[in-house]
């Protein structure tokens, strides 16, 4: 054991291991990459779902069910049949991110909104708003804290997902996972599952410092 | 002015919050809805703004009908103000109240100079126009939100319940001052309330609702106490309805006597002739004996007088002038005559023919030898 993790520190911290297209800045940079343009598609589709049956107060056990069903979706089997479908691209690994990553950011959003008063968007049509001056200038604004909670809990579900890019032979963090079963180099998938938890952990610790920081203003 | 003509509100849900209203609130003064909880208080209010519609019927503000006009433009020409203060938790206390002249397009800098004017409008600090609403009291929120509300300088106010959530002090203060507002600013104000003192205090007209939204009486405060159209109102009014129509009456005239010399009791003076307190003479002396006294000027009212002559020790009302001074004292009995007195003629003024209604803030005098009278009651039950 002892031995195993100071291998693991060997091939983590070894300058060879961090450069060239295998190298660990390389596949970090691809790894972020599937995960920014999944979780930007994601709520491209989820921002406006959630906003709209927030502010509207329909379709609402959808964005209640939607999260259950998020989590019972299996995401290997979604992408083998997505891969099954469409052959050898990128398109199964972001069609599986994505909809990994929207129920976080609708149920989240729709969360948010239902949380503002209704006392407050009472107060803000009683003041003279139009309802889209409502939603911009009153829901919004108000559901953001947790509309930001969504996103980063749909990043951090990703980045922790994106592994599976390289299970249908593209890069990211996961190459090293899947490459060392194959190698059956267990030095090399721990060294990828350590460095996939790590950025998780440091992209929601910093995404939940941002919103403390944005939000100090707001009442507890 | 505002006009309701024949307004009836049913919701979907089949409630009649609102039976056949006919009511007509004057302009510059301020008309109180009272009743008891669902009577449809709130719902004739927010019909003035449309945030509720009529299922029949119409409301006209200053002669135009208000379903003529585009709703969000009309809520910003009426200042509104609600119970828990609707205040923008997100928002600062300068932005809040800059709302409405932002949502008129009057640009930031001229919206945050007008909204820094208001905080001082409705007595806060400057400071507090950088603070968030939830790092102020429940009556500052409150001041905040009439700020808000006379931001765009609109010439109707609703107010619902908006100091209902504060302690008996802070009541009175904000009264106070909504008071002395209303007599700069001259707005019409239609103020909802629960509570009969406040109604009684604020309004230049009453108008009692009772269940199932029927208006049943619509009186100055004076003719309300004095002649309640019905058991109903007389019952809603309560026990201490012959000691609030005392709380309308000025002491005035009441004669004024020099304090009498000698007795067991000494009236002990401070700087400037002012009262303060009573020396029990049998009890040897020294100031920590004194009993407090609570000295009353021309414009209290003889509620205040009564309360004040039941707890001197020697049964004298003392009375000072503006700036405290000692003028002379008042007897218990002279009070206790006077009371009576208001009591008939109030009831006479109630029945008398309309005259011009004097502002119970300025105390005219209700009682004799000018009765006041009332203009006699529009709208009520059918
Ligand atoms: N949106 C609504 N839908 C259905 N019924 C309503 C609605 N709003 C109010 N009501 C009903 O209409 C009646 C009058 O309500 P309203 O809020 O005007 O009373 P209120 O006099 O202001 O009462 P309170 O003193 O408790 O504030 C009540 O029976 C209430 O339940
Ligand atoms: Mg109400």
């Amino acid at each position: 054991m002892g031995e195993l993790l100071m291998d693991l520190g060997a091939w983590l911290t070894s300058g060879d291991q961090w450069s060239g297209v295998d190298g660990i800045a390389n596949r970090l940079g691809e790894h972020l990459e599937y995960s920014l343009i999944a979780t930007v598609i994601a709520a491209a589709i989820a921002l406006p779902t959630g906003l709209l049956i927030g502010h509207t107060g329909r379709g609402a056990f959808l964005a209640i069910n939607l999260s259950s069903f998020g989590r019972a979706l299996p995401t290997v089997g979604l992408i083998v049949l997505v891969f099954l479908a469409s052959g050898l691209s990128m398109t199964p690994v972001y069609v599986s991110l994505v909809a990994l990553a929207v129920p976080s950011i609708v149920t989240n959003t729709y969360a948010g909104m239902r949380a503002v008063d209704p006392e407050t968007r009472d107060a803000a049509r009683g003041q003279g708003m139009r309802a889209h001056q409502v939603l911009l200038r009153v829901e919004i604004p108000l559901a953001l804290p947790l509309i930001m909670t969504g996103l980063r809990l749909a990043l951090v579900q990703v980045v922790a997902t994106a592994t599976i890019a390289a299970y249908v032979s593209f890069g990211g963090l996961g190459r090293y996972v899947f490459d060392g079963l194959a190698q059956r180099d267990l030095v090399q998938v721990l060294g990828g599952a350590v460095l996939v938890a790590a950025v998780a952990l440091v992209l929601d610790l910093a995404l939940a410092a941002l919103q403390r920081a944005l939000f100090v203003n707001r009442p507890a | 002015m505002i006009e309701f003509r024949a307004v009836h509100k049913r919701f979907a849900n089949g409630t009649t919050a609102v039976h056949d209203l006919t009511l007509s609130m004057p302009a510059g003064g301020i008309t109180v809805l009272v009743g008891s909880s669902g009577c449809g208080k709130t719902t004739t209010l927010r019909m003035i703004n449309r945030m509720v519609e009529p299922t029949s019927g119409t409301i006209h503000v200053d002669g135009r009908d208000i379903c003529s006009q585009d709703a969000a433009l009309l809520r910003r020409s009426i200042g509104y103000v609600i119970q828990q203060s609707g205040l923008f938790p997100h928002r600062t206390v300068l932005d809040n109240i800059a709302t409405v002249p932002l949502l008129l397009g009057w640009g930031r800098r001229k919206a945050r100079t007008r909204a820094a004017e208001l905080l001082e409008t409705v007595g806060l600090a400057h400071d507090a126009g950088k603070r968030y609403p939830h790092q102020l009291s429940g009556g500052q929120q409150q001041r905040v939100g009439v700020a808000r509300a006379l931001a765009a300088d609109p010439p109707v106010l609703l107010m619902d319940e908006p100091f209902g959530a504060v302690d008996p002090v802070v009541r009175t203060q904000l009264q106070d001052e909504l008071l002395r507002l209303q007599k700069e600013l001259d707005k019409t104000i239609v103020f909802v309330t629960h509570d009969i003192a406040e109604a009684i205090r604020l309004g230049d007209r009453i108008a009692v609702f009772r269940t199932g939204g029927r208006l049943v009486q619509c009186a100055t405060p004076a003719e309300l106490l004095a002649r309640p159209a019905d058991p109903f109102v007389a019952d809603f009014l309560g026990a201490e309805r012959g000691l609030m129509l005392l709380s309308l009456i000025p002491l005035g005239d009441l004669p004024r006597r020099p304090v009498p010399e000698g007795g067991r009791w000494e009236l002990v003076l401070g700087p400037g002739r002012r009262p303060k307190g009573w020396r029990d003479r049998s009890a040897g002396d020294g100031d920590g004996a004194l009993l407090p006294v609570r000295p009353l000027r021309d414009g209290d009212s003889l509620l205040s007088a009564l309360n004040e002559s039941v707890g001197s020790p020697c049964g004298l009302v003392v009375r000072v002038d503006t700036e405290g001074a000692l003028t002379g004292v008042t007897s218990r009995e002279e009070v206790h005559d006077r009371a009576g007195t208001a009591h008939a003629s109030a009831a006479r003024a109630a029945s008398a023919p309309p005259e011009p209604a004097p502002r119970a803030g300025d105390h005219p005098p209700v009682a004799d030898p000018a009765p006041a009278s009332a203009p006699g009651t529009t709208g009520g039950a059918p």
